[in-house]
Order: C-alpha cells, then sequence, then structure tokens
C-alpha cells in the first residue's frame, strides 16, 4: 500500500506546524512521565519543534513508508542527537522512544481535523503516519544503544590503560606486566603505548609479562610480535616473559624468534636477565 | 572546510607522490584518525601513488570522504591508462615486482587498508581502491 | 635543488633527514654519501629519521642502499629515531630493513657505531 504519492502529511505539517507544536508540548508537559528534572520546557519545546521542521522536510521529499533515505537523513541526523544527548543526560530508552510516540494523539487529532470527511483517505493517513513513527522510534533506540555500547568502549579503554601502566624498572628497562584477558583492540592499544613510551624514555630494553594472562590467542600473539617487530625496527628489542604451556603451543605456530622469548619464567627472572644483557649486576651495598 | 568534496589529483611527478602524501596526511587529520591509522594511510597511499607512476605511466588519484552509518572514512582511488596488470594475484604477493622495486606496493597497500579492490585490464589500464574507516 | 645536509662528527657522518623526500633529493643524497665517505674516510653513517612520519617502500629501499654501499666502502651504518607510527607500518606492510642496524637516538646510535667499528 503504497500511498506516498497522495499523502497529505507533509502538506498538513507544514501548514498547521504552530498549532501542532503547541498542542504537543502542552501534552508532553501533561505527561506522568515528564523528566523535568532532566530538561527545561525550553529545551524540551525547542527539541520538539526541530523534530517536526525535520519531519515536514523528510515527508516532502521522500518516502514515509521507508526512512532510511537521503530525504530523511535530517531526521536521522536530529534523533541521533537527542537520542545522544538524552541518554547522556540519564533518560532510558523509552523515555527517549516516548518522546516520539507522544507525538502521534497531537497529529492525528490534526489530521482528523483536517481529513476527517474522507474516512477512507483518513485511515490511509493515520496508518502511514503511525508506522512512519515507529519507526522513527525504533531508530531512537537504535541509537540509545549504540551510544551506550560507545561509551563502555570508552570506559573500557580508559579503565584499560589505568590498568596496564607501563613500568621503567631501571634506567633504559621498561616492563609491560599484562592481566586479564586480551582482546584484538586491547592488545594493539597497549602495545602501541609500550612502543611510546620506549621512544619517551628512550629505554633499549622492554620485557612484557604476560603472566596474567590466562589465554592468548592467535591474533593477539600476532599482536605481541608485530609489536616486538616494531620495536626492534626503532632500536629497541623486548622479551616476553611468563609464558605457560598452553599459550606455548600459539607462539610457536607463528614462528616466535625464540632468543625473544623468555619461557617459564617470571618478571622477575626476567628483569635479571635484562640486567645481565646490559652488563649490571646487582651488589649488595658495602659496609 | 569543504571536506565532503572529492579531490582528483594528477599523479606524473615524485613530487606528486609528496604532495599527495600531505593531502592525504591532512584530511586524515580533519576527520580525526589516530596518529598510526593516518600513518597507515599515507604509506598505503604513497605505494600506489608510486606503483600509478612507475608502472602505469602515470594516472590520477581521488581522495574522498566516505561515510558507513555513523563511522566516516577516508577512500582513495588511483587510476592509469598503462599496461594493466596480467596476473593480480601473483601481483599481490609480496617480492613479486616486474620493475626495479621491492614488491611490496600491492600487497602492502592492501595489508594497511581496511579494504582494497583492484580492476585492471591489459591494454587498458588500472584501478586501485583502498579504504580506511576511523 | 635542496640537498639534505651531511655532517661530520669524529670518524662519523651524519644525515639528519627532515623534508618529506622526493626521488631526486633522495638519489642525490646517495651520491653525496658515497662521495662523502670516501672523502672523510667515515667509519660509520648515521641515519637520523626521527623526523619522518612517512617510511614507505622507496624511502626504506634507499636506506637499504645506503647501507649496502657503505659497507662495500667500509663503513657502517645506523638508522636512528623511528618513530613507533612509523615502525608499526613498516612491519604491516612487510619492510624488514635487513641488515641495517638501528637505535633509539642518535646517542645510542654513536655508541652502536663505535662498538660495531671496533669490531671490525
Amino acid at each position: 500500500m503504497n500511498l506516498s504519492g497522495k499523502s497529505q502529511l507533509a502538506g498538513i505539517l507544514k501548514k498547521h506546524e504552530p498549532e501542532i507544536l503547541a498542542d504537543w508540548t502542552q501534552s508532553q508537559l501533561a505527561a506522568s512521565t515528564l523528566r523535568s528534572d532532566l530538561m527545561t520546557e525550553a529545551e524540551l519545546r525547542e527539541q520538539s519543534r526541530q523534530l517536526l521542521n525535520a519531519l515536514q522536510r523528510g515527508a516532502q521529499e521522500g518516502q514515509l513508508n521507508d526512512v532510511s533515505g537521503p530525504q530523511w537523513q535530517e531526521a536521522r541526523d536530529l534523533l541521533t542527537r537527542i537520542s545522544r544527548s538524552r541518554a547522556q543526560q540519564g533518560y532510558t530508552p523509552s523515555e527517549t522512544a516516548t518522546f516520539v510516540f507522544s507525538l502521534k494523539q497531537p497529529l492525528f487529532a490534526r489530521l482528523r481535523k483536517e481529513i476527517g470527511s474522507d474516512v477512507t483517505a483518513l485511515a490511509d493517513e493515520l496508518w502511514l503516519t503511525t508506522t512512519l513513527l515507529d519507526r522513527l522510534a525504533l531508530f531512537t533506540t537504535e541509537r540509545y544503544q549504540q551510544s551506550r555500547d560507545e561509551l563502555i568502549a570508552r570506559q573500557q579503554r580508559e579503565l584499560l590503560e589505568l590498568s596496564t601502566p607501563v613500568v621503567q624498572l631501571w634506567n633504559g628497562v621498561l616492563a609491560l606486566p599484562l592481566i586479564g584477558t586480551l582482546d584484538s583492540e586491547r592488545t594493539q592499544v597497549v602495545m602501541e603505548s609500550l612502543l611510546e613510551k620506549i621512544v619517551a624514555t628512550s629505554a633499549p630494553l622492554a620485557i612484557i609479562d604476560i603472566t596474567g594472562v590466562p589465554t592468548v590467542d592467535t591474533l593477539v600473539a600476532q599482536h605481541l610480535l608485530k609489536t616486538v617487530a616494531a620495536a626492534r625496527l626503532m632500536g629497541a628489542d623486548c622479551i616476553i616473559s611468563g609464558i605457560r604451556p598452553q599459550i606455548a603451543q600459539t607462539i610457536v605456530h607463528l614462528g616466535v624468534d625464540l632468543a625473544d622469548v623468555v619461557p617459564k619464567a617470571t618478571l622477575a627472572d626476567a628483569f635479571a636477565i635484562a640486567l645481565k644483557r646490559m652488563g649490571l649486576a646487582v651488589a649488595r651495598a658495602g659496609a | 572546510m569543504n571536506e565532503l568534496r572529492p579531490l582528483t589529483v594528477s599523479l606524473k611527478t615524485s613530487e606528486d607522490v609528496v604532495r599527495l602524501r600531505q593531502t592525504v596526511r591532512e584530511r586524515a587529520v580533519e576527520i580525526g584518525f589516530g596518529l598510526v591509522d593516518q600513518t597507515k594511510l599515507v604509506t598505503a597511499a604513497s605505494e600506489l601513488a608510486r606503483n600509478t607512476i612507475l608502472y602505469g605511466g602515470g594516472g590520477e588519484a581521488t581522495l574522498e570522504i566516505v561515510t558507513q552509518g555513523e563511522r566516516r572514512g577516508i577512500c582513495l582511488t588511483f587510476s592509469d591508462r598503462g599496461p594493466g596488470i596480467p596476473d593480480v594475484e601473483l601481483a599481490l604477493k609480496d617480492g613479486y615486482t616486474s620493475g626495479s622495486g621491492l614488491g611490496l606496493g600491492l600487497g602492502g597497500a592492501k595489508r594497511l587498508s581496511n579494504e582494497f579492490n583492484i580492476v585492471s585490464q591489459v591494454g587498458a589500464g588500472t584501478r586501485v581502491t583502498i579504504k580506511r574507516w576511523r | 635543488m635542496a640537498r639534505i645536509p651531511i655532517l661530520k662528527m669524529g670518524a662519523f657522518l651524519l644525515v639528519t633527514i627532515q623534508v618529506d623526500m622526493h626521488d631526486r633529493l633522495a638519489l642525490t643524497l646517495q651520491d653525496d654519501l658515497t662521495t662523502r665517505i670516501v672523502a672523510d674516510r667515515a667509519h660509520g653513517v648515521l641515519i637520523d629519521i626521527s623526523s619522518l612520519d612517512v617510511v614507505d617502500s622507496f624511502i626504506g629501499r634507499m636506506i637499504s642502499d645506503i647501507s649496502k654501499m657503505a659497507q662495500v666502502l667500509d663503513a657502517h651504518t645506523v638508522v636512528v629515531g623511528m618513530q613507533p607510527a612509523v615502525a608499526i607500518t613498516l612491519v604491516e606492510l612487510g619492510l624488514s630493513l635487513e641488515g641495517v642496524r638501528t637505535a633509539l637516538d642518535v646517542e645510542r646510535g654513536m655508541e652502536l657505531l663505535r662498538l660495531q667499528v671496533s669490531e671490525g
């Protein structure tokens, strides 16, 4: 049932925008679900006004039964912004979707007023409008999800940076004790920061200790190896310590140069080896 | 900042390669690529630009900002009307070179990019497209 | 045309690459270095690439060639100051710079050269 060509929605929205906006704002303010603690009346009015505008323009040019086209880009961008900012403010996804749903009542009332005499046309128009608003409301929930996901990812990253500090064990020796499960992205971030630290502290030796890592998959092992290769290109050497038998197979299959690996050794053992390589020894302070 | 318009530059001399690198770097910075992503993209561009000049007899490069849903990226297309590549599979293998290069250009550019596409016809020319996403 | 300056530091030559090089500049550098290694009887060449934010296979080839040339002329080569982003990219690119020694900075590079020279 493609009635977009005959739809009067765009025209009605344009002609009666002020009244529709007034009705809509009023009903939102009267609703029990209003979060006056999160948004002022003026802000709410402004968001509503912007959405009505974007709706009008989208309905004018585009298909009402498909909001993925370029004519609906403005509406999608607006809803993305609204969804994001509401998520940050603490609105639930339902509350954000309700914002879109709440337009139905005032809009239907207006449609009934304008087309009421033609029952068939009114029915068609109501159908088009309700499915349009449903789609847009669903869009906001998707965006909400996405922005929460991004927030979580960002928080994970920050936590990651805090939990895997690169430590300077000695002048010229860095250590990176990795703890917990490694995923591809995390490994890359951590390895990049190790290389940056190598340059910053001018440390020719870095110990990557994976004692605290339960499993290392092929992808992560490859990142580790690429880091070792990159460090070498820069003029530094890496020692990987703390490899357990379970991880050993993965590493060997990737053709690791065993000179870079100090198997079964703890970070302390690796440090001793590092000192030796640098021609240093620890001696008791003379009496 | 009219970044959304595609930009086309001609590739004939090695100075053009240097200029292209700078342009790609600027755009990558503009849309917020991290340093490693910038470097990978610029390096891939450099490899492909050289190939266009050395083996394609010169050509052009087009830079476009692309979007996919919420993420943005850069798409680079290198085209020439040169002799074309008879065996693309072979050309993608590391170490293979029909000239004096290191043979890392095509395969390397592929590894450095998120998306890679090559179309080549003997006697007609070659077009390589790479994309890197934020 | 601008040339890349080559500084003499004792028995070694120091080249600091700070510009995005095009082909002619790179070839001129190779020529200049060969000449200077012989003229100054240099035992080593230090190439400082800490200002380079891109190293592609062409530059990589140039560095390898310089290293081989220097070897023929009985001099060692050390490349210093590679940036992390460049190193990561080179690994992905598959460029190994085999046979070229590297160090973190000029100071360590000099140390390495002295070591290599003393080892003969």
